[in-house]
C-alpha cells in the first residue's frame, strides 16, 4: 500500500530533471516536499504518534523504492531518524540525516566527516555510546566533500552543538546506516540493470540488437547474478525480531552491495558504450548514486574488517556463524 | 526489473528444518571417523560406504522419499540442513549423494511401481549407489550431441557406446544413463530417453580415470552389447531430455554448489587465531563470510522454490555460477597469504589441505555445467536469447 503510493509519488517528482537541479544545488522543495507531505517520513513510527508501525522488513522494499529512483536527498535517513526517535521526543522537520563518525577536540570543536546529505540535511544524528544526539547542522560550516553533485558534507562546529538527546537506540546506528543504503543499493543497481538490458535489447550493430552477441550475453548473466546476491543481501538485513537490523546481517549487507558496485557499474557503462559516458544521459545519475552510497557509511573494506574481526574472535565455524545471517 | 530477478525474495528455513541441526551434529559426532582436514576437503568426492550406511540406519539418506520406501519423508529444507552440515564437517558423502540428491527423485517422478519397489528401499538402505551417465567423449557442454544407443529388441534394450568422467561409476551399483533411444543423432534433444543401467552386467566395463589430485574419481564407462531389460527405462521413451532437465534445478542450487571449499576455509580461519598476524586478514575473512551468508541465503531461496514444486532452472544456474566462483576463490584467497610462514604443523597441514582444493577447484565450475554453459541458460533467462 505504501509501497505503490511512494512509487507513484517518485515518479512524479524525482525526474532525471528533478535530481540535476538538486544535484546543481537548487532548493529541493519539489522532491521532498510530496515525500514530507504524504507521511512518508513518519512510516516506522507508532500510529499514536501519528506513524504507521511499519514493521522493519516492509522498510525494506520502501528503500528500495528510493534507490531505485536515484533519490538524491536523505529521505531514507529522515525515515530512520524519526524511527528511532520512537516519538519520545518530537522531531525538528526538514532534511534529517546521520553518522557514525563524531570527532570532538581538545578545544570544544565537534566535526563530523563524510557525512550523506551533510550539505542539505538541518540534523545530524550521532551515536554517544547507547545514546542517540541529533545535533542542529545550522551552526555548522558545510565543506563538500568528493563530488560535490553527492551532496555528503563535512561538517564541523567551533563549539558543542545544540543537540537533541535521545537515551537508547545509539548502539543500533551503524546497522541502520549500513543497512538503509545496502538497500538503496540494490534499488538503483536493478535500475542499472533495468537499463542495461533494454540498451542490449534495442542497440543495433551489425544489423542485430547486441544483446544477440554471446560476449555482452554473458556479462549481463554475471550483471544478474550480483544485482541478485544485492537484493537477498539487503534483505537479509531486514529479517530482524527487533525493530532494527541485526549487526552481522547489516554488515554482511553493506559489504556485498558496495563491492559489487563495481562490476554493477562497469557493466552497465560497457554496455551503453559512449552515450552512457554523457551528461546528458541519465547513465550517471544512477552510476554515481552507486558510487556514492558504497562509499556512504563506509565502503567494503571497513564492514569486512568488522565481520572479519567477530569471525576470527569466535571459536565457531564458519558455517555456524553465517547461520545467522 | 526483469521477472527473472524480482521473483526471487528471500525465505527463511523454517523451525523444523532447523530443529534437525542439533540432531544431525550429534549424529556426526559419533559416527564420523575423525580425519584430517586434506581428507575432509574430499567434500561431496569422499567415498566411504560404511558411512553412508551409518546415515542410512539412522533414516537420513533418501530422506526426501516417502516412508513407505523407507525415506524420511521430510521436506527440501530439512535435506538443505542435512545437506550442510555433512559438507561442512567434510562428511565423506559421495557413495550415496546422487542417489540421495537426484536419482530417488527422478524414479520417485518419472519411475513406475515396479521400479520405486525395486530402487528406492535400496537406495534408503544405503545399498544401492547411482551415478550419473551425461558427458560422452563427443558430448560434453553439448550434451545432446550424445550417441551411446538403447536399440529396442525382444529381450528389452541393447546398449552399445561409451559415457566418461563418471563421479564414482567404478564404486556404484546402478547408472542412469542418457542414451539415444530413437531417431538419429541430427535430431538432437528429440529420441533420447534415460535408462537405469546395472553396471554388473556383462559387457559394461568400467575404467577408473585418475584425476590431477591423485585421487580416482571418476570413470569411462564402455557399454559392449549390454542387454537391458525392458525395465530399463525410467520414464518416457524420448523423454530423456526433459526428464533430465527437471533434475537441473536440484543439482544446481545445493549447499555443495558453495560449500566445497568450507573445510580449508575453516582451518585456514582456525589458524589465524591462533596466529598473532591472523589479525591482519581479517578483511578476508570479513568478504569471504559476506559472500558465504548471502550465498547461502540465495541457495535457501531456490530451495523455497523448489519445495514449492517449482523448477527454478535458471535460478539455480545463476546460483550455481556464482557459488561455484566463490568455491573457487577462497583456494586463491589463501594461496595468495603463504609460502613464506614458520613451518609450523598447522601450517603443514593447511598446505596439504589447500594443495588438494586449489587443484580440484576448476572442475567446480565444470561439473554439473560449466560456467559458459550456465550463463548461456541465465541470458535466455533475461530474454537476450
Amino acid at each position: 500500500m505504501f509501497l505503490e503510493a511512494l512509487e507513484k509519488v517518485l515518479a512524479d517528482t524525482v525526474t532525471s530533471a528533478a535530481i540535476r537541479r538538486i544535484e546543481a544545488g537548487e532548493a529541493p522543495d519539489a522532491v521532498w516536499q510530496p515525500i514530507e507531505e504524504a507521511g512518508f517520513l513518519d512510516l516506522m513510527l507508532p500510529e499514536a504518534q501519528g506513524g504507521a508501525a511499519l514493521p522493519l522488513a516492509e522498510l525494506f522494499p520502501i528503500l528500495v523504492c528510493l534507490g531505485r529512483h536515484g533519490m538524491p536527498l536523505p529521505v531514507a535517513q529522515t525515515i530512520v531518524v524519526r524511527a528511532l526517535s520512537g516519538g519520545r521526543v518530537a522531531m525538528p522537520s526538514g532534511m534529517l540525516t546521520l553518522t557514525l563518525q563524531l570527532q570532538r577536540t581538545a578545544g570544544g570543536a565537534w566535526r563530523c566527516p563524510q557525512v550523506p546529505g551533510g550539505q542539505v540535511a538541518a540534523h545530524v544524528l550521532v551515536a554517544d555510546g547507547d545514546a542517540l544526539l541529533l545535533l542542529d547542522c545550522s551552526s555548522a560550516a558545510r565543506e563538500p566533500v568528493g563530488d560535490r553533485r553527492s551532496l555528503a558534507a563535512d561538517l564541523s562546529w567551533r563549539q558543542a552543538p545544540a543537540a537533541l538527546a535521545l537515551e537508547s537506540g545509539g548502539r543500533d546506528l551503524p546497522a541502520f546506516a549500513a543497512a538503509l543504503m545496502a538497500a538503496q543499493l540494490s534499488g538503483a543497481m536493478q535500475r542499472c540493470f533495468d537499463m542495461a538490458l533494454d540498451q542490449c535489447n534495442t542497440r543495433v550493430q551489425f544489423g542485430k540488437s547486441i544483446g544477440k552477441f554471446q560476449a555482452l550475453q554473458q556479462q549481463l548473466s554475471v550483471m544478474a547474478e550480483h544485482v541478485l546476491a544485492v537484493a537477498i543481501a539487503a534483505e537479509a538485513a531486514f529479517r530482524s525480531d527487533r525493530q532494527a537490523p541485526a549487526a552481522l546481517a547489516a554488515a554482511v549487507a553493506k559489504s556485498r552491495a558496495s563491492e559489487a558496485v563495481s562490476v554493477v557499474a562497469a557493466t552497465v557503462h560497457a554496455v551503453h558504450g559512449a552515450i552512457g559516458m554523457t551528461d546528458e544521459y541519465d547513465l550517471g545519475l544512477f552510476t554515481r548514486r552507486l558510487h556514492d552510497w558504497r562509499l556512504a557509511y563506509g565502503a567494503e573494506h571497513a564492514w569486512n574488517l568488522q565481520i572479519g574481526a567477530q569471525v576470527l574472535d569466535s571459536d565457531r565455524s564458519i558455517a555456524e556463524l553465517v547461520q545467522a545471517v | 526489473m526483469s521477472t527473472l530477478l524480482s521473483q526471487l525474495r528471500l525465505a527463511a528455513l523454517p523451525p523444523a528444518a532447523m530443529a534437525l541441526r542439533a540432531d544431525i551434529k550429534a549424529f556426526l559426532a559419533e559416527a564420523l571417523e575423525p580425519a584430517p582436514p586434506h581428507v575432509r576437503a574430499r567434500s561431496w568426492m569422499g567415498f566411504d560406504a560404511g558411512f553412508s550406511q551409518r546415515l542410512a540406519a539412522r533414516g537420513w539418506v533418501g530422506v526426501t522419499l516417502p516412508a513407505e520406501y523407507g525415506g524420511a519423508n521430510i521436506d527440501a529444507f530439512s535435506r538443505y540442513v542435512l545437506v550442510e552440515e555433512l559438507l561442512a564437517a567434510g562428511a565423506p558423502v559421495s557413495a550415496h549423494w546422487i542417489a540421495d540428491r537426484q536419482s530417488g527423485a527422478l524414479i520417485m517422478k518419472f519411475g513406475n511401481d515396479a521400479q520405486k519397489d525395486f530402487y528406492l528401499p535400496r537406495i534408503c538402505r544405503a545399498e544401492a549407489f547411482f551415478c550419473i551417465g551425461m558427458s560422452e567423449p563427443g558430448a560434453g557442454s553439448d550434451l545432446a550431441s550424445v550417441t551411446t544407443r538403447a536399440r529396442p529388441n525382444d529381450a528389452g534394450w541393447l546398449l552399445n557406446g561409451q559415457k566418461i568422467w563418471t563421479t564414482n561409476a567404478h564404486h556404484c551399483h546402478y547408472m542412469i544413463a542418457l542414451v539415444r533411444s530413437s531417431g538419429e543423432k541430427e535430431d538432437r534433444q528429440a529420441g533420447l530417453s534415460q535408462f537405469i543401467i546395472d553396471l554388473s552386467l556383462p559387457g559394461v566395463t568400467v575404467r577408473p580415470i585418475r584425476d590431477l589430485s591423485g585421487d580416482a574419481h571418476f570413470s569411462e564407462v564402455f557399454f559392449d552389447n549390454v542387454q537391458l531389460g525392458p525395465d530399463a527405462l525410467v520414464g518416457q521413451e524420448g523423454g530423456g531430455w526433459a526428464q533430465v532437465n527437471a533434475e537441473l534445478a536440484f543439482e544446481r542450487s545445493g549447499p555443495e554448489r558453495i560449500y566445497s571449499s568450507i573445510v580449508l576455509l575453516d582451518l585456514w580461519i582456525r589458524m589465524l587465531r591462533e596466529s598473532p598476524e591472523g589479525r591482519s586478514h581479517a578483511a578476508t575473512v570479513g568478504r569471504l563470510a559476506a559472500h558465504l551468508a548471502t550465498l547461502r541465503n540465495m541457495s535457501i531461496t531456490v530451495t523455497a522454490r523448489l519445495a514449492r514444486g517449482e523448477s527454478p532452472v535458471v535460478e539455480a544456474a545463476l546460483i550455481k555460477d556464482l557459488g561455484t566462483e566463490f568455491e573457487q576463490s577462497i583456494p586463491q584467497c589463501i594461496e595468495a597469504t603463504l609460502g613464506a610462514g614458520q613451518g609450523s604443523a598447522l601450517e603443514a597441514e593447511l598446505l596439504r589441505t589447500l594443495a588438494y582444493v586449489s587443484q580440484m577447484a576448476p572442475s567446480y565450475s565444470l561439473r554439473g555445467g560449466t560456467r559458459e554453459i550456465l550463463r548461456g541458460m541465465i541470458a535466455r533467462g533475461l530474454g537476450l536469447r
